[in-house]
């Protein structure tokens, strides 16, 4: 079997075309991960420029309310450019310089990914593409002008559902014509093998440092550790330290949508079934003769028929769990935490926090729960409320 | 070797047609089937359409789109292949994606296939490293998992080349499918290193058109492939495309000299 497997999930499944990228990318990558310079300046990054470490914040306020156990707040939404997204974009587009590559390329739903690798693009100097569905370019255009102020050319996808799956499918297209000077910096743990391993590293700075901060505030680690998946990078990075540790149970929010009853639902792994797409092994939204589902779900950057190999894997082995929550139970969720604790979250986010408030106050007082705050709900405003029947536009 | 495939190319230069099923209708297919065969193609290249198309340019996506939203499936093609085999043997290979073969069972669709007399799979997001579980079912079924080689392949040829079978795809450019006015990639030196490892037939495709183009990638190539430039006759004349594939297809199978023509080996 090829390499970059998790279980059965995972490895390379990509035109011959992009097979010496991906390998190329594998090899800088084993290099520079365990290269003391490169880690410096990673380090630097991460912390003077996109404010590492994120606080663990004690939600006070939701613990009295839920009455159950200690609630803690993972504040991703407090980096910069709004999200954990940062955190990997640095990462590879700093590799993708040591490379000697002069252009990133990148896929986008709501905007998170693309407006963090337009800005890291735009620090270190390097050319900037995004594609983004054409339908998400209109519900999100304040992020679109975003990166343009950044630098980057955005490029509306109208091909399938112009949405998140087809401007990742648009993105690979374009990295097969042009790869010598271009790396295509993926957004979330999936895709072919090194991808879903990157990622994931570049994101375990979320689980180091709640660990650490756990330790330090209560002397102990958590009871659980939970986050939304869509792909799955902000919920591995939450997982990644806490994996070997048996005691803390994983906990990953899927979306929905309007219910895994419905056909408008994004819940890979309460619905879909093991496929191979977007060249990984995992689990897809997908008919019965394996074409990939139209998924829905109010969340643009949950909205994506997979999950990340090692997710799939997580789940296979019972390691962690995977939960659906609907669009109602998210929305609820995001008014909510901004009442409780003056903190809007991402709708992504919201997902988690739902889950929370139903697990929270059937958990022990001196149990602990930790929940990944994957970034800011600025951008969602609008479109809550046109879902509460406000007819706000940005 | 199991097939029918290799015969081919021993025939002289092999024009190499690609549709997708089910556009514009399964039934116009395998008239297709039919007219490019009078026509001298010497093999076709069967799509099964996929929802989302990552080695394809925007004609092809297009069909496939097309031909999904006509409520084509992979047991309609099935069923359509075991009604061409009642009239005519020429071989046909399917291409489609992983995901197609992978969710109806990947034993299960080579049987079918096989069994149907279909005589290759072409599957482009599966490449040297994953090809196993694919590779392993279609050679005990006797047909034949088509490698690609790309201009980025480089020192992989040897490699891929050494457990090719039927013939080697050869893409002669970068990006998806598509045409294309010029084809600058060395295809020469791409089929001079496969030929050095293992003398196996080598079909060039990826962005040819013209009969000029067709020609030119002869010289060096035992096969031409051509979709795009098929399938954009196929979407501008519906249902009366087939008159008008036979010609063009005639006009390509002439330009590289296939089938005694004095160019043909």
């Amino acid at each position: 079997m090829s390499k970059g497997r998790f279980g059965i999930h995972g490895g390379q499944y990509i035109p011959e075309t992009l097979m010496n990228a991906v390998l190329e990318l594998e090899e800088a990558y084993n290099h520079y991960k365990n290269d003391p310079q490169f880690n410096r300046e990673l380090t630097e990054l991460l912390n003077e420029y996109a404010g590492r470490p994120s606080r663990l914040y004690y939600a006070e306020h939701m613990t009295k309310d839920l009455g159950g156990a200690k609630v803690y707040l993972k504040r991703e939404d407090l980096n910069h450019t709004g999200s954990h997204k940062i955190n990997n974009v640095l990462g590879q587009v700093l590799l993708a310089k040591k490379m000697g590559k002069t252009r990133v390329i990148a896929e986008t739903g709501a905007g998170q990914h693309g407006v963090a690798t337009a800005t890291a693009a735009a620090l270190m100097g390097m050319e900037c593409e995004i594609f983004m569905g054409e339908e998400d370019t209109r519900r999100q255009a304040l992020n679109v002008y975003r990166m343009r102020l950044l630098g980057a050319k955005v490029n509306p996808v109208t091909s399938g559902t112009a949405t998140l799956k087809d401007a990742v499918s648009e993105t690979m297209r374009e990295w097969t014509s042009r790869i010598e000077d271009t790396h295509y910096v993926l957004g979330s743990v999936m895709g072919p093998h090194p991808f879903p391993t990157i990622v994931r590293d570049f994101q375990a700075v979320i689980s180091r440092e709640i660990k650490a901060q756990m330790l330090e505030k209560e002397g102990k680690l958590p009871d659980v550790v939970m986050a939304c998946v869509g792909g799955g990078s902000n919920a591995i990075g939450t997982f990644y330290h806490f994996i070997e540790e048996k005691n803390v149970q994983l906990i990953g929010c899927e979306a929905a949508g309007r219910g895994v009853n419905t056909a408008e639902t994004a819940a890979t792994i309460s619905t879909g079934k093991l496929g191979i797409f977007h060249g990984m092994k995992s689990y897809f939204c997908q008919d019965e003769y394996g074409q990939i589902a139209p998924v829905y779900s109010i969340s643009a950057g949950l909205d994506y028929p997979g999950i990340g190999p090692e997710h799939a894997h997580l789940y296979d082995t019972g390691r962690a769990q995977y939960v659906p929550v609907t669009d109602t139970e998210a929305v609820e969720a995001f008014e909510y935490l901004s009442r409780t604790e003056g903190i809007i979250p991402a709708i992504e986010s919201a997902h988690a926090v739902a889950y929370a408030r139903k697990l929270v106050p059937t958990m022990k007082k001196d149990q602990i729960v930790v929940i990944t705050i994957s970034g800011r709900g600025d951008k969602d405003c609008a479109a809550i409320a046109r879902y509460r029947g406000e007819d706000i536009y940005e | 070797m199991s097939s029918q495939i290799a015969e081919v190319f021993k025939k002289g230069k092999a024009f190499i047609p690609f549709i997708t099923c089910g556009d514009p209708s399964l039934e116009v297919t395998e008239k297709l089937v039919y007219a490019m065969e009078e026509a001298g193609a010497g093999l076709i290249e069967l799509g099964i359409p996929f929802s989302d198309p990552t080695a394809e340019g925007p004609v092809i996506q297009a069909a496939n789109v097309r031909a999904l939203s006509g409520g084509v499936t992979t047991d309609l093609i099935f069923d359509m292949v075991e009604r061409i085999r009642k009239n005519t043997s020429i071989p046909m290979v399917f291409m489609t994606y992983a995901n197609v073969v992978f969710s109806y069972g990947t034993e299960r669709f080579i049987k079918r296939a096989a069994g149907l007399g279909m005589d290759g799979l072409i599957l482009p997001d599966v490449p040297f490293e994953e090809k196993e579980e694919f590779a392993q079912v279609c050679s005990s079924y006797g047909l034949d998992f088509i490698s690609l080689i790309a201009p980025t392949s480089h020192e992989r040829i040897r490699m891929i080349a050494k457990e090719a079978q039927g013939f080697v795809y050869c893409v002669s450019s970068l990006g998806v499918t598509g045409v294309r006015s010029s084809i600058t990639t060395d295809v020469d030196s791409m089929i001079r290193l496969v030929k050095e490892e293992k003398d196996i037939p080598c079909a060039v495709g990826f962005g040819i058109s013209t009969p000029e183009q067709a020609k030119e990638m002869a010289a060096s190539a035992d096969g031409v492939i051509v979709g795009s430039a098929i399938v954009k006759l196929c979407e501008k004349y519906k249902e009366d495309c087939v008159s008008q594939v036979k010609a063009y297809v005639k006009s390509m199978v002439e330009a590289i000299g296939y089938d005694g023509a004095d160019e043909s080996v």
